[in-house]
């Protein structure tokens, strides 16, 4: 059964919440064994992954490897960690993707680590599913609008 | 060195002038231009340049300002076009550079003469292994003169791939850094800090690049002259003596690779598969991390931006995948590496604002450093040799 919208927000908000708190175990729960989390580069990036760099592309193994450098306590651009608080909105119904509901929203993450502020805007495209009684996510694209500029060091979780 | 090296406008000015507006400067590839018309904006330095493919297959260096009032001819960052046109009163220019027309030219009779007149070209264009390099100064040493001993890395890069060829194809990423270029130079081709800076994903992740760094490690640091670096990681890759070692791989996991390697190169496969890829920095801006490829690019004294790729090596579609996903995961602005490595340069430009102590030390390494059978002084992986290999080419061309 496909997500409604107020469910699919209050899966976004939680994890934007868990994201902007450094709850990196309780992030990494939110994904599914198959889960792709996407950041695209520029050019054609966001459209052929394959053969071409992304800023970040992480399958499941992945991220728990992401988190694992994340809590090791050395991730040296995450330590101390980034202040983060970011909004979501325009959060719609998008469709079906093979079973999980596909979710468009748009963010905006910022960031503030020693004297830098970073703000981190993007169209978000998220699939999420119904796993027993929850709500997992198996695929997570973030298209920032600064995507074909050099970007700043990117070590929170987006 | 004085700290002042990295903080001072004045000094970053003139580096501007004295090394990359004077010396060879890598570019981009010729694979990123593949076609004729085909172009793409790249840059030496500060500035902006075209690079192009002409009709005739030749490849140009143009700068990207309209000979009429300075405005930009070129703003998409690439495309095939046989003409630029200046979109502010409409002068044309051909893919070389060549002016081709200007609107309204009853007001330019016996004023301009149109065949005198071209767009701004980067004097001398040359490439070696298809690594295109532009130098402002319109004579001097030729690019191989330039490269030296660093032809010989490019050569056992572009053998890497069964056509030897390398191609750059797979997009960039920018990453904005607030540090000055030269803490990137340095960091890139230090051996010394991997083991400190990189400890969180060695910790959690199997990686072989920590123990190449280690103090045990055989692998050693060269000085290439010129400028010119080499971290030579073959010692261990040797000790490994695992085709595909390298790579951190086996020759079972890209079987399609090793057998092209092998129908290409006969016998001298299994020794180019065991030695990989080199680990070189070529004075001032580009680096080659086995698969990686960094341009370092200067944009003031305390803004660089560092631009990445990765290798994809010619008829080696199963080694490309992977090399693709090994980069992505490293480097760029969230890599695993590198967004450390960043966090460094940053901390450093902030550290070297204090005045006392005024100098830092790269004297790592002088009590055991020596010259090798070909001439060249080498030492442990971790010893700062590649340092003062840079420092002294750099004070040969800031000095006069
Ligand atoms: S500035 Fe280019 S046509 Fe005038
Ligand atoms: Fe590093």
């Amino acid at each position: 059964m496909p997500l409604t919208l107020i469910e699919a927000e209050a899966f976004l908000y939680r994890e934007a919440r868990l994201a902007d708190t450094h709850d990196y175990d309780s992030w990494e729960e939110l994904w599914t064994e198959d889960a792709i989390y996407w950041v695209p580069a520029g050019g054609d990036s966001a459209t052929d992954p394959a053969n071409n760099v992304s800023v970040l592309f992480d399958n499941r193994s992945r991220i728990g490897t992401r988190v694992r450098q994340l809590k090791s306590g050395k991730r040296h651009s995450q330590n101390p960690k980034s202040s983060v608080c970011r909004l979501i909105s325009n959060v719609e119904l998008l469709g079906e993707h093979e079973g999980d509901t596909v979710i468009g929203a748009t963010a905006l993450v910022v960031e503030s680590r020693d004297d830098r502020t970073t703000m981190w805007a993007g169209r978000y495209e998220y699939r999420l599913r119904r796993v027993a009684d929850d709500v997992r996510m198996s695929f997570k694209k973030v298209t920032l609008v600064d995507r074909e500029h050099p970007l700043n060091t990117l070590s929170i979780l987006l | 060195m004085h700290g002042s090296i990295y903080t001072d406008p004045a000094i970053f000015a003139d580096e501007m002038e004295r090394i990359f507006y004077s010396t060879w400067v890598f570019v981009g590839h010729e694979s990123e231009v593949p076609e004729p018309n085909d172009y793409v904006v790249k840059s030496i330095g500060p500035q902006s340049v075209i690079m192009t493919r002409a009709k005739d297959g030749s490849i140009h260096l143009l700068q990207n300002r309209c000979a009429h009032r300075g405005n930009l001819v070129c703003e998409a960052p690439k495309g095939n076009t046989l003409a630029f046109r200046c979109q502010y009163h409409g002068w044309t220019y051909a893919n070389n550079g060549d002016l081709l027309g200007f609107p309204y030219k009853q007001g330019y009779d016996g004023v301009l003469d149109k065949s005198n007149i071209t767009l701004g070209r980067v004097p001398r264009v040359e490439s070696y292994q298809g690594f295109v390099f532009g130098s402002f100064a319109p004579d001097g040493p030729s690019l191989r003169e330039h490269l030296g001993a660093a032809t010989e890395c490019l050569d056992r890069l572009a053998r890497i791939s069964p056509a030897g060829e390398v191609q750059l194809t797979a997009g960039w990423l920018k990453h904005r850094v607030k540090a000055n270029w030269k803490m990137l130079l340095e960091n890139e081709t230090d051996g010394y800090h991997p083991q400190f800076v990189h400890s969180s994903i060695f910790s959690v992740a199997t990686s072989g690049i920590g123990a190449l760094y280690s103090e045990n490690s055989t692998a050693l640091c060269r000085d290439l002259g010129n400028g010119h670096t080499e971290n030579d990681l073959r010692p261990e890759f040797r000790r490994i003596a695992e085709p595909m070692g390298w790579f951190g791989t086996t020759a079972e996991k890209v079987p399609n690779y090793v057998q092209a390697m092998r129908d290409s190169y006969g016998k001298a496969a299994e020794e180019i598969m065991i030695d990989g890829s080199p680990h070189v920095m070529i004075f001032p801006s580009l680096f080659i991390a086995e698969i990686q490829l960094f341009q370092i690019q200067p944009l003031a004294v305390d803004q660089t931006v560092q631009h990445v790729t990765c290798m994809q090596f010619k008829d080696a579609a199963d080694l490309n995948r992977r090399v693709l996903q090994q980069t992505i995961g490293s480097v760029g602005p969230a890599g695993f590496l590198l967004a450390d490595d960043s966090e460094m340069y940053e901390r450093n430009q902030r550290g070297v604002a204090a005045r006392n102590p005024e100098w830092v030390l790269i004297a790592r390494g002088l009590n055991r450093e020596h010259t090798d059978a070909e001439g060249f002084t080498v030492s442990n992986n971790t010893d700062e040799t590649t340092l003062r290999a840079i420092w002294r080419h750099y004070m040969t061309l800031m000095d006069h």
